[in-house]
């Protein structure tokens, strides 16, 4: 994961491909996320998101290629990544401790508020249901206020009014500085959250640019997910 | 490391079920394997015929009287005799199992013993359906005629002596009810000796009896020495047994040091193995080797946790063994040494387990797949099977933490020869090795 070229940016993928076996998951992948950019993922099932963003979180190292990430940058698996058998405060409370947070206990308590879970904090996470165990999830990505933020389809099993406080949040994030990447199947939430989107297909970047350009590349009078959709179909996907 | 711990220890304190589990199973288990392995065998019961009319059970051999029956008798030191009648008794006795052996002393065994000459066979029928037991009557009979040899034998030898001591000096024999006076080789050479001196030096006749005396001359020197030889022959070998592969550990011991490994065997292996699996089935695998924790670190933290619980309960079982069966408070040090050792040892394999599998569930199983054997070839003895395959048995027992452990904690309770470097050596070089495998294996499987 050596740094081959010297970029600005906080985030990016330099010429990445990752094979799985036979199968590529992603391939010559290139884009640079700048700093306090709020950039989106979007793409069909296997089209590589997760891929991505792991290789850019340092979970997995790519094939060939490599990418630039900030050291403690922090990360939302797709799965909730997260001990049932503990609470949701002492799951916040170790990953606090293990971030080395400065005040871990502060920390935490931001976190419960932001997450709307202040009244579940003492509840086993087994003892949660899907959404709320993904806002610990999340949660736990955002403890150590990184200053670049990864997030594999964060809002997929939250309820509208959560989904809209993550977004919101994010977005507060994002105006302060902190660059994050999202993927998401929500095609409207990218379209709305996002200042770039980059399109990922069978393991090839096909788009990079601002949701109103990708729109404008097709049939004017389409909506952004229908356009999302005529783009694939084009591109034989 | 220290939160990982902790949080560890606090994952483990909210499953009570299984914490129960790794904490009874073991001991049952190890349990139920002491006292199967410390229940010596019991006295076999061996069917036991004397043909020898009562009348006839003692006899004259020389000047000794021999009664038989004293030496049946030391057979029943060792084995339980169910008296029977007659033959066909006896093995109907070994046929229908009731008696796993048939001793039958044969009629003429007083006869043949008083002869001197001959060599009365005593018969033994087994009932080999048992294996086990009857190669233990078998032993155990084998050891009883080597020892009724023994004493027969001394007795036959001290008649021999004494019959020498007759020639060679003279006396009473008692023959056939008739006193008859010996004159001995000694007195014969001094009467020739007296006779000769009147005889003409250089007659004939004084050539002849010097032939004669000096004859017994030698005769004498030499009768003097087969005494000596005789009785070395009584007691050709003084037989001393040393043990010279294995403990000489008291089998009530040696079940304690089994049980023991066997527990520390089973709570180190399931949870290193477990708790690492967690971390993969959780997820939280991915999020802690981002930069919180090295992959050797938690690998560690893991190894850890296993072996200090591990080492708890076997050290907890230990002392409470201690209640039941003496043991020498006084070496605890070593035992804590030994345990320790074990612990982590096995706390390193199941680490290995957890790395290679990634599911608890797989884990579990995996551990509990290969505890038993592992544990079960360690304790194959040599002599039970064939002398290849007991060296790759030998080999697998290397590679896995049992054997090294079992000695160890052997030794720590019951002293030994070898000591405890080699296992202690060997169980750190297996510790540091399936570390490696771990990390090669966490390596490769993401
Ligand atoms: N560990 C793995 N071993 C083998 N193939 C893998 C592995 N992980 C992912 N793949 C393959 O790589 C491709 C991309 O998978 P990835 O999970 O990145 O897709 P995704 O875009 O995140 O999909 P989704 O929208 O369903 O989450 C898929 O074809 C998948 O089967
Ligand atoms: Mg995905």
């Amino acid at each position: 994961m050596a740094i081959t070229q010297q970029t600005l940016a906080p985030l990016a993928a330099i010429a990445v491909t990752k094979l799985y076996g036979q199968r590529a998951a992603l391939r010559d992948v290139s884009f640079e996320v700048p700093a306090g950019e709020l950039v989106a993922v979007i793409g069909p099932n296997g089209a590589g998101k997760t891929t991505l963003l792991s290789i850019l979180a340092g979970i997995q190292a790519p094939t060939q290629g490599s990418v630039v990430a900030p050291a403690g940058l922090g990360w939302v698996p797709q799965q909730p990544a997260i001990y049932s058998k503990l609470t949701v405060a002492e799951n916040l409370r170790l990953f606090a401790r293990l971030e080395r947070v400065d005040d871990p206990e502060a920390a935490v308590a931001a976190m419960l508020v932001q997450t709307d879970l202040e009244d579940r904090a003492d509840d086993q996470v087994s003892t949660l249901s899907g959404g709320n165990r993904q806002r610990v999830n999340i949660a736990i990505g955002l403890l150590a206020e990184p200053s670049a933020l990864l997030l594999d389809e964060p809002s997929s099993s939250l309820d509208p009014r959560q989904r809209e406080r993550l977004w919101e949040f994010i977005g507060e994030l994002g105006h302060g500085g902190t660059t994050v990447l999202y993927s998401t199947h929500n095609v409207a939430e990218a379209e709305r959250y996002a200042d770039r989107v980059l399109v990922l297909a069978d393991g090839e970047l096909l788009f990079a640019g601002s949701p109103r350009e990708l729109q404008a590349g097709t049939d004017a009078d389409l909506d952004f997910e229908s356009a999302f959709v005529a783009f694939l179909h084009e591109r034989g996907h | 490391m220290r939160w990982l711990l902790l949080k560890d220890l606090r994952i483990l304190g909210r499953s009570p079920l299984l914490v129960m589990l790794l904490v009874i199973y073991p001991v049952a288990i190890a349990l139920l394997i002491g006292s199967a392995l410390s229940r010596g065998p019991e006295k076999p019961k061996v069917a036991f015929l004397n043909l020898v009319p009562p009348s006839e059970n003692t006899f004259d051999l020389g000047s000794e009287k021999i009664d038989v029956s004293k030496y049946s008798k030391m057979f029943f030191t060792a084995v339980e005799p169910i008296r029977v009648q007659t033959r066909a008794q006896a093995l109907e006795k070994v046929r229908s199992g009731e008696a796993l052996a048939a001793l039958i002393i044969p009629a003429d065994i007083t006869d043949k013993l008083a002869s001197g000459l001959e060599q009365p066979t005593l018969e033994v029928f087994y009932n080999v359906e048992d294996p086990i037991k009857a190669s233990f009557v078998e032993s155990t009979l084998n050891a009883q005629v080597a020892k009724a040899n023994d004493a027969l034998s001394d007795v036959v030898t001290k008649t021999a002596v004494s019959y020498l001591d007759l020639l060679l000096k003279g006396g009473q024999l008692n023959l056939l009810g008739q006193e008859l006076n010996v004159m001995g080789l000694q007195k014969a050479k001094e009467s020739m000796e007296k006779a000769d001196k009147v005889l003409a030096p250089g007659s004939p006749q004084h050539k002849e009896l010097k032939k004669a005396i000096d004859y017994a001359a030698l005769a004498i020197a030499n009768l003097g020495l087969s005494d000596d030889v005789l009785r070395t022959i009584a007691s050709p070998l003084r037989v001393k047994q040393t043990v010279l592969k294995g403990s000489r550990t008291p089998l009530d011991a040696f079940a304690v040091a089994v049980a023991v490994t066997m527990s520390l065997m089973f709570v180190a292996l399931l949870l290193a193995a477990g708790v690492l699996a967690l971390e993969r089935e959780e997820n939280t695998f991915s999020r802690l080797v981002r930069g919180l924790v090295s992959r050797l670190g938690l690998l560690l933290e893991k190894i850890g946790l296993a072996a200090v619980c591990a080492f708890g309960v076997a050290l907890i079982m230990l002392c409470g063994t201690g209640l039941f069966i003496s043991l020498d408070f006084s070496r605890v040090g070593l035992w804590v040494v030994a345990l320790a050792a074990g612990a982590v040892g096995f706390g390193a394999m199941g680490v290995a387990i957890g790395a290679i599998t990634r599911e608890v569930r797989t884990a579990s199983l995996m551990a509990f797949l290969l505890s038993l054997p592992i544990a079960f070839l360690a304790l194959v003895p040599s002599g039970a099977v064939s002398s290849g395959l007991y060296d790759l048995i030998g080999v697998i027992c290397a590679v896995f933490p049992f054997k090294s452990t079992l000695q160890a904690i052997d030794v720590a309770l019951n002293g030994g020869d070898p000591g405890m470097v080699t296992p202690l050596l060997h169980l750190a070089a297996l510790a540091v090795g399936f570390t490696a495998i771990a990390r090669l294996a966490l390596r490769r499987f993401e």
